[in-house]
Formats: C-alpha cells, sequence, structure tokens
C-alpha cells in the first residue's frame, strides 16, 4: 500500500513538454519541409525546421552551366514565380556585364513579372484558405484566373509554369500577336475577381478569428531577421525594392506599397490582396504604354542574332555559334542584384573570373530567410495556429532548399 | 552609392588597420576587412547612427581554390534607414577557416551561417547552433568546395 503522500505524487499533472514531429508530408508545407515542434499542451514552446528534403545542389549547378543555360534551371528555383526567378537572374548578369534593356524590352519584362505576381499570390491565397477551412475559394483562384493566367503565359512562352522567357540582354521573342490584347481583356476583370474573394474571406468571422492577431513579428524582429516582401510589409516595414531600388523601368509606373502594422496572418493576407490590385494596376499602365522597337539590348557578344540574320549573314552565324557554344565571357568581377520578387528580396550573388560560366553563384533566397522567423511568430501559440503561421509565410520549398 | 562610400571613409577612419581593400565595380563597394575585426566593424557599421547597417542580406562564403587565402565570407550589408548597400569581404586560410559568428548582431545571419557551414566548411566561432541545414547530418564534405568530386565523396579520385 502507497500512503497518501505517495499517491498524490504519482497522479500530480507534470510539465512536461512533448515533442511532435511534423512532416516532412503535411499538406500544410507544400512541400517536404519537417518541424520538430515542442508543445505544452497544446502551446508551441519551441520548433526547430528541418531542411534540405529538396535539395539538388543549384548553386553548385552553376558553376559547369553557362550564363544562357543557367536561365531554366532559375525557373525551377521558385515554381510559382518562375519569370521573376529569370529576372533576378537575367538583371544581375546584366549588371556583371554592364548592358541595360531598350524601353520595351524592359516594359515586357515588367509585364511579365507583375503577371507572375498575381499568379504566385493566387495560389498562395488559394492554399491558404484551404489550410484555414475555406474550400471554396481554391477553385476561383486557381481553376479560373489562374488558368486565364497560364494561357497567357503559354501563349506567349509556350511554357504554363516555366516560362523560360527572359533571354540575358532581353527576352527571347517580342509579344505574339493578339497577346495585348488577351491580357487588357483579363486585366481590366481582375479587380472585380479580388473584389469577389475579398467578400468571400475579408470580413469572414471564421477567417477573422484565425489570422487576427495570431502569428505576431514585429517590425523590429523582422528587420532582425531578415524577413522581406510581404512578410514584412505586414509587420510594417514600408520597403520594396521596385520603389526603393527602381529596376527595369519600375519608376515609370504608378503604383502602391501596401504596408500594415500588425504583423500578423491576417495582414499578411491585406497585404497580398493588396498587391494583387497594384500589380493589376501596373500590367494596365504597360499595356496603354508600351512602346515600340526592339526587345533585346544591342550586345552583339551577348545577346544572339535574329535567326533570319543567321540564315543570311557568316558573321551573324558565327556570332549565333560562339554564344551558343562557348558563351560569353563577362569581365573579371562581382555583383549582387536583387529584386522584389513575390515572396520577398531575391537576389544573385555572381562572382565572375572572366569565364563563360559563373566562378560562383549564390542565390538569396526569400523564402529560406523568411521562414526563420517561424519560431519567433509561432512561440506561445496553440498548434493549429502553427499552420496558419506557416502558409502564411508562403514558402516554397524548392527554392528554400535549392 | 555614395553614401556607401562614406560608410568606407568612415570605415577607415576609425579602423586604419583593419580593412585590407576597398574595391568598386560597377558601383557596388566591397571592403576586405580582417577577420579578427569582424564582429567589432560589424558593430561599428551597424550601430554608427549615420551608417545604421541594420540589415544583412545575405552572408555567403566564395571558394578560391588552389589560391590562398582559400575562402572569403562574404557580407552583403543594407541599412533600412538609409537604403545603402555595403559588401564586407573576410578571406580566411584553408587550414583555418574559422571567424567569429555574426549571429549576436544579425539573428539572421544564423541559417545564413549554418548553409555556409554546410556547403562551404566554414566555422563559425560562438555560433548558437552550427549544424548542418541543408544536407544530412552524416554527409562527408561540403559540396560547394572547387575540390569536392562532382559525383559524389564516393568518386573521389
Amino acid at each position: 500500500m502507497k500512503s497518501q503522500g505517495e499517491r498524490r505524487e504519482m497522479y500530480e499533472p507534470r510539465t512536461e513538454t512533448l515533442m511532435l514531429n511534423v512532416g516532412p508530408h503535411h499538406p500544410s508545407t507544400h512541400g517536404v519541409l519537417r518541424l520538430v515542434v515542442e508543445l505544452d499542451g497544446e502551446y508551441v514552446v519551441n520548433l526547430t525546421p528541418h531542411l534540405g528534403y529538396l535539395h539538388s545542389g543549384f548553386e553548385k549547378l552553376a558553376e559547369s552551366k553557362t550564363y544562357h543555360q543557367y536561365i531554366p534551371v532559375t525557373d525551377r528555383l521558385d515554381y510559382m514565380a518562375g519569370s521573376y526567378n529569370n529576372f533576378g537572374y537575367c538583371l544581375a548578369v546584366e549588371k556583371l556585364l554592364d548592358i541595360e534593356l531598350p524601353p520595351r524590352g524592359q516594359y515586357i519584362r515588367v509585364l511579365m513579372g507583375e503577371l507572375t505576381r498575381i499568379f504566385s499570390h493566387l495560389l498562395w491565397l488559394g492554399t491558404h484558405a484551404v489550410d484555414l477551412g475555406a474550400l471554396t475559394p481554391v477553385f476561383y483562384m486557381v481553376g479560373r484566373e489562374r488558368e486565364q493566367i497560364m494561357n497567357l503565359f503559354e501563349m506567349v512562352s509556350g511554357g504554363r509554369l516555366f516560362q523560360t522567357y527572359f533571354r540575358i540582354g532581353g527576352v527571347a521573342a517580342d509579344l505574339p500577336e493578339g497577346f495585348v490584347e488577351k491580357v487588357r481583356e483579363f486585366v481590366s476583370t481582375f479587380p472585380y475577381k479580388v473584389d469577389d474573394y475579398e467578400a468571400l474571406l475579408t470580413k469572414n468571422p471564421i477567417w477573422m478569428e484565425r489570422g487576427v492577431g495570431v502569428g505576431v513579428l514585429s517590425r523590429k524582429d523582422a528587420i532582425a531577421l531578415g524577413a522581406s516582401g510581404p512578410v514584412a510589409r505586414a509587420s510594417g516595414l514600408a520597403w520594396d525594392l521596385r520603389k526603393a531600388h527602381p529596376y527595369s523601368s519600375y519608376d515609370h509606373f504608378d503604383f502602391s506599397i501596401p504596408v500594415f502594422h500588425e504583423g500578423d496572418v491576417y495582414s499578411r493576407y491585406l497585404v497580398r490582396i493588396e498587391e494583387m490590385r497594384q500589380s493589376a494596376r501596373i500590367v494596365q499602365q504597360v499595356l496603354d504604354r508600351l512602346p515600340d522597337g526592339p526587345v533585346s539590348a544591342d550586345a552583339p557578344k551577348v545577346v544572339p542574332p535574329p535567326k533570319e540574320m543567321t540564315l543570311t549573314r557568316i558573321e551573324s552565324l558565327i556570332h549565333h555559334f560562339l554564344i551558343m557554344e562557348e558563351g560569353f565571357k563577362p569581365p573579371v568581377g562581382e555583383v549582387y542584384m536583387s529584386v522584389e520578387s513575390p515572396h520577398g528580396e531575391l537576389g544573385f550573388y555572381i562572382v565572375s573570373d572572366g569565364g563563360p560560366k559563373p566562378y560562383r553563384l549564390k542565390i538569396r533566397p526569400p523564402c529560406f530567410v523568411n521562414l526563420q522567423s517561424l519560431a519567433t511568430m509561432a512561440r506561445g501559440r496553440l498548434l493549429s495556429d502553427l499552420i496558419a503561421i506557416l502558409t502564411s509565410i508562403d514558402i516554397v520549398l524548392a527554392e528554400i532548399d535549392r | 552609392m555614395g553614401e556607401t562610400n562614406t560608410a568606407v571613409d568612415r570605415l577607415q577612419a576609425s579602423f586604419p588597420e583593419a580593412v585590407l581593400e576597398v574595391s568598386v565595380f560597377r558601383a557596388q563597394t566591397t571592403a576586405v576587412v580582417r577577420r579578427e575585426d569582424i564582429l567589432q566593424i560589424g558593430r561599428f557599421l551597424k550601430e554608427e547612427p549615420d551608417l545604421a547597417f541594420d540589415y544583412l542580406t545575405l552572408l555567403s562564403a566564395v571558394d578560391l581554390y588552389p589560391r590562398e587565402p582559400r575562402f572569403e565570407v562574404v557580407y552583403q550589408l543594407y541599412s533600412m534607414k538609409y537604403r545603402h548597400r555595403l559588401r564586407l569581404k573576410v578571406r580566411l586560410p584553408s587550414e583555418d577557416p574559422v571567424v567569429d559568428s555574426v549571429v549576436p548582431l544579425w539573428p539572421t545571419a544564423n541559417w545564413h551561417e549554418r548553409e555556409a557551414y554546410d556547403l562551404m566548411g566554414i566555422q563559425f566561432k560562438d555560433h548558437p547552433d552550427l549544424r548542418r541545414i541543408l544536407l544530412p547530418d552524416d554527409w562527408e564534405g561540403h559540396p560547394l568546395r572547387k575540390d569536392y568530386p562532382l559525383l559524389g565523396p564516393s568518386r573521389a579520385a
């Protein structure tokens, strides 16, 4: 027989934490991510992300490919925003070479870039809503509008998900006939579609319950942890590289940067909703002001000559052969160039040793850095909030693991 | 750009011996600093009110094999207040690739340093949690090094 005191000790509730494994295959990670979560009851005490399940050596691969050959690889980096990765990479190489595109080329890139932003935000919104229990909006976003954008991408480049449309010093070809009208048709109705999404979600009490005040990241923490993109802007950081350091004629367009100060899941949603409207505004302006002229820079050592020329002139044929076979040789040096991808600051740091392949190429992946703030956001919240917080960061695992 | 040069001037005035080399390429400034002073210089750049490099954009490493010093650790800094950039570099010899961790200054460096350790084999002194981040824990070697066998560790010549 145990004494009264001993028995009480046996049944005393213990304050021991529980380790819970989330992933690597969990629907909310939208990829392969493993989180080891330390729980006190249902509250998150700490969590450790384990990355690398999709590591495929993108940076090492760059060292054995010519600058042109690497473009298709960048699409696969953040497969939700193929063109924007092309954008960042091409701009970095162009910076290294010190060449600039003619206005039409720059405008076309902005057009493709902003369509990509809408494309990426739509998928995020759809899946985020599914993760929070709103099952229908995804069909409108992914099944309807996103499909329209994919048709546009297919028209311009043949690729629906991976466009690989940008080239170093330009774009692969001018826009096809009828494309401008199709885009116009899309952007004229798209803002109303965004209103529809908002009607379903923004004032929905369950949606607000799941988002308001959940997963707060303060402005100070956002800077310290290197957050960028919508995550930073939801934490009160009025910082967008398109405004702060305009590239590719972004300063020609009139658009605003949505900033919220609460730093919670709901603010990140509001930022992205407004960004879609602003992107549609930019696209509209590009269409209205699209200049005529060439789409590629006048840089015969870098940009391959047009096909007709290679068929009629021997010099052009030789140039084409050399660029394709050997690649161009940028000067010795190093550059860092970053763009505002749908997920945040996407940067490329390229070291050139004067050869036709990058000596070292380092990608600054926005999702990788943003994911680092997950633990800060989730501490003290419920496990079910963790799922909402994780999807609100909008991670793409292919880019995190590279 | 002009402001970044002010940063370099300030740096050279305050640490005349620690700034080894300054170069400008395509309007981007790079300062090579002595490795033992990286924390001190980082703190200076971050805390001086007219420089305010409060944001570490990127931390990475470059392998210059077979040259010596073999490794370069690169710090791409940014100031949210002044919107200027500066690149710092530290050179490390191959037999002793160790540098102080900058996590106390910029917590975001945590994962960047783990990645540089994982893929390039740079050791960061006083890092809170220096483990591999992308590769499995039992992986051999550091794949981004230039002498790493391209077909994998088992195919080493």
